[in-house]
C-alpha cells in the first residue's frame, strides 16, 4: 500500500463562503462523514489538520509577504493521509470531499517512500 | 443463603481475596503457594463445616485458617532459607492483614501486575480470571471454548514470565499510563462475556459482572478514576443492561432490532449515565468515550432519524480515531438507518471484508428487498464463514425472508 496526501483547498475570499451556524454544523457532518467513510475501509493514515487563514510567505531574500492569497485565489485549508494501491483509487477515494461541495478542490499526491 | 450454597458463593467472593493479599505478603514469585494455600483454605472449610457444621461467621473462619496456612509457609520458607531467617522471627508475621483496605489494595495492585503488554493478551485475560476472579481452570476453559490443556499451559507461562521479569505487586509509579493497558484487558474481557461464542449464559454473565467489578474497583482509587475509566464503565454499564434481553433461552442472539426493550435493565442503564456523567470530566473524548456514547444511543428505545444520526456521527469519529472491522460495519449499517439501503449497501460495500462472515451477512439483509440473488449469495457466504450456532440461527432466518422465497436458491445439498 502506498500513501497520499490529500490537499484540500480553496477559496477563503469569496463572498459565499459565509454560512451559517447550521451550515457549519451540517459541512462538519459531512466532513466527518466522508473522513470516516475512508477510515471504515481501514484507508486512513492520518486524520491531518486543517489550516489557519492567516499565513505569512517567506521570498528569496527573505522578503515576507502576507497570506498566500496574492498569488492564487484557492489557498490551502487543511490535509489528510489515506493509503491506497494506486492513484486511481485514491482518486476515487478522495471523490466525494466536502471540499467541493464549497467550490473548492482536492488534490491528491504519492508520499515517495523514503526506502524505494 | 441455602447452606450448600454458601461455600460455593465464598469461593467466588473470598478465594481471589486470599489470593492476592497473599501475594501481596510473599511476593508474586510465589503466586502458586498463594494459590494452594487458598484452595486448601477451602477444602478444610468443606470437611470441616461439613462434619461441624458452618461457622458463625464464616469469612473470618477461612481468613484465619488461610492466615494459618501463610504463617506455617512462611515459618518452613524462613528456616529452609537461612539468608532470611535471622530477618525476621516468626511472632513478625503471625498475622496476614485480611482487612477491607489490604483487600482492595492487593487486588489493585495484582491488576496492574496482570494486565501489561509483558504477557499477551489472551494470558492477561486468563491470568486475571484466574487470580482476580476466582475461576476454576475449567471455567476459563469454558469461557474461551478450549481444553484445560491449553489454559493450565497459558497460565503456567504466563506466572513463569512474571517471576522471570521480576514483576512485583506495587502500585504503579505512573497509574494514568499504566492503566491503559488495565483497562483494555478489562474491556476484553467484558467483550469476552458480551461477544462471546459459548452459549452457556451464566458464564457469560459472570465474565462481564467481573469486568464491571474490576472497573468499579478502579474508580475507589483517585489515582485511577479517570475520565478514560469511567467511560468504560459507563459502556459497560450501557451494553450490560441489554444482556438478558440480548441472549434467548436457547443461548441464542437476539438482535438489536428485535429485543424487548422492556426486558433492558433500567438500573444499569442509570448507572451507565451516572459514569458517563463523570467521564465527561475530561478534556477529550477518547475511544471508551465514543462507544459509550454509541451503547449510550443504543439504550433509547425509539427508533428515531436523530438516534441513527447521532449514532453514524459516533462511529465516524470513532473510526477516524481508531479502526476496526465492527465499527466499520456497524458504520455502514447506522448509514442504512440515516440515509436508507442504497446508501448503506454502498458504504458497506466499500468495506471489502470478504473474508469476515458478519460482512456478508449484513450486505445480504440489506439486499433483501432490493436484489434477492444478492441477499441469497451473501446470506450463503455469510452461512459458510459462520463460527457459532447463534450466527447461523440467525442467518437461516434470514435466508427464510418471504422476499427471497421466490428467487431461484442454490443450496448446495
Amino acid at each position: 500500500m502506498n500513501e497520499f496526501l490529500l490537499l484540500f483547498r480553496r477559496d477563503f475570499t469569496s463572498a459565499d463562503a459565509q454560512p451559517s451556524a447550521q451550515e457549519l454544523q451540517d459541512l462538519m457532518k459531512k466532513w466527518q462523514h466522508w473522513l470516516g467513510g475512508i477510515a471504515a475501509q481501514n484507508k486512513l493514515v492520518e486524520n491531518g489538520n486543517r489550516l489557519a487563514s492567516e499565513g505569512k510567505v517567506v521570498h528569496a531574500g527573505d522578503r515576507v509577504t502576507d497570506g498566500p492569497y496574492a498569488e492564487i485565489k484557492e489557498v490551502l485549508g487543511g490535509y489528510s493521509i489515506i493509503r491506497a494501491e494506486t492513484l486511481d483509487e485514491a482518486t476515487e477515494l478522495a471523490k466525494g470531499c466536502p471540499v467541493t461541495l464549497i467550490d473548492g478542490t482536492v488534490e491528491v499526491r504519492q508520499l515517495v517512500p523514503p526506502n524505494l | 443463603m441455602a447452606e450448600q450454597e454458601l461455600l460455593p458463593q465464598l469461593f467466588k467472593t473470598e478465594y481471589r481475596k486470599i489470593v492476592s493479599v497473599l501475594c501481596r505478603r510473599f511476593g508474586l514469585e510465589h503466586v502458586e503457594t498463594a494459590e494452594d494455600i487458598a484452595s486448601d483454605t477451602f477444602l478444610t472449610a468443606a470437611e470441616t463445616w461439613g462434619l461441624k457444621g458452618i461457622p458463625e461467621r464464616p469469612e473470618a473462619w477461612l481468613y484465619k485458617v488461610a492466615s494459618n496456612k501463610a504463617v506455617d509457609f512462611l515459618r518452613k520458607k524462613a528456616a529452609q532459607d537461612r539468608r532470611n531467617s535471622d530477618l525476621k522471627t516468626p511472632t513478625e508475621y503471625s498475622c496476614i492483614d485480611l482487612s477491607l483496605q489490604n483487600i482492595r489494595d492487593s487486588q489493585l495492585e495484582m491488576m496492574f501486575a496482570i494486565c501489561q503488554p509483558l504477557l499477551t493478551l489472551s494470558a492477561q485475560v486468563a491470568l486475571a480470571l484466574r487470580i482476580l476472579c476466582g475461576f476454576g481452570i475449567d471455567e476459563i476453559a469454558g469461557a474461551f471454548l478450549t481444553n484445560r490443556e491449553t489454559i493450565a499451559k497459558r497460565l503456567q507461562r504466563a506466572k513463569e514470565k512474571l517471576r522471570d521479569n521480576n514483576v512485583r505487586l506495587e502500585f504503579p509509579s505512573n497509574p494514568a499510563i499504566r492503566l491503559q493497558p488495565v483497562l483494555s484487558t478489562l474491556y476484553l474481557l467484558f467483550n469476552e462475556g458480551y461477544y462471546s461464542r459459548n452459549q452457556d449464559i451464566a458464564i457469560r454473565r459472570d465474565l462481564c459482572l467481573e469486568a464491571m467489578r474490576l472497573a468499579l474497583l478502579l474508580t475507589e482509587y483517585p489515582e485511577t478514576n479517570l475520565p478514560d475509566t469511567n467511560a468504560l464503565l459507563a459502556l459497560m454499564c450501557f451494553h450490560a443492561s441489554r444482556l438478558d434481553a440480548r441472549i434467548g433461552t436457547r443461548g441464542e442472539i437476539i438482535r438489536y432490532d428485535e429485543q424487548n426493550p422492556s426486558q433492558w435493565n433500567v438500573g444499569l442503564t442509570d448507572k451507565g449515565h451516572h459514569y458517563l456523567n463523570r467521564a465527561a470530566k475530561g478534556a477529550e473524548a477518547g475511544p471508551y468515550h465514543l462507544q459509550a456514547a454509541i451503547a449510550y444511543w443504543h439504550t433509547r428505545q425509539e427508533d428515531t432519524t436523530e438516534k441513527w444520526e447521532a449514532i453514524l456521527d459516533l462511529y465516524n469519529r470513532l473510526l477516524i480515531r481508531q479502526y476496526s472491522p465492527v465499527a466499520a460495519l456497524n458504520r455502514a449499517y447506522a448509514t442504512y438507518k440515516v440515509q436508507g439501503k442504497t446508501a448503506g449497501i454502498l458504504e458497506a460495500e466499500k468495506l471489502k471484508l470478504t473474508h469476515y462472515g458478519p460482512y456478508h451477512h449484513l450486505l445480504g439483509y440489506l439486499y433483501i428487498g432490493e436484489d434477492s440473488a444478492k441477499a441469497i449469495t451473501h446470506l450463503q457466504q455469510a452461512l459458510r464463514q459462520s463460527k457459532t450456532q447463534a450466527d447461523r440461527d440467525n442467518i437461516r432466518r434470514d435466508l427464510a425472508h418471504p422476499d427471497l422465497q421466490t428467487a431461484p436458491t442454490h443450496h448446495p445439498g
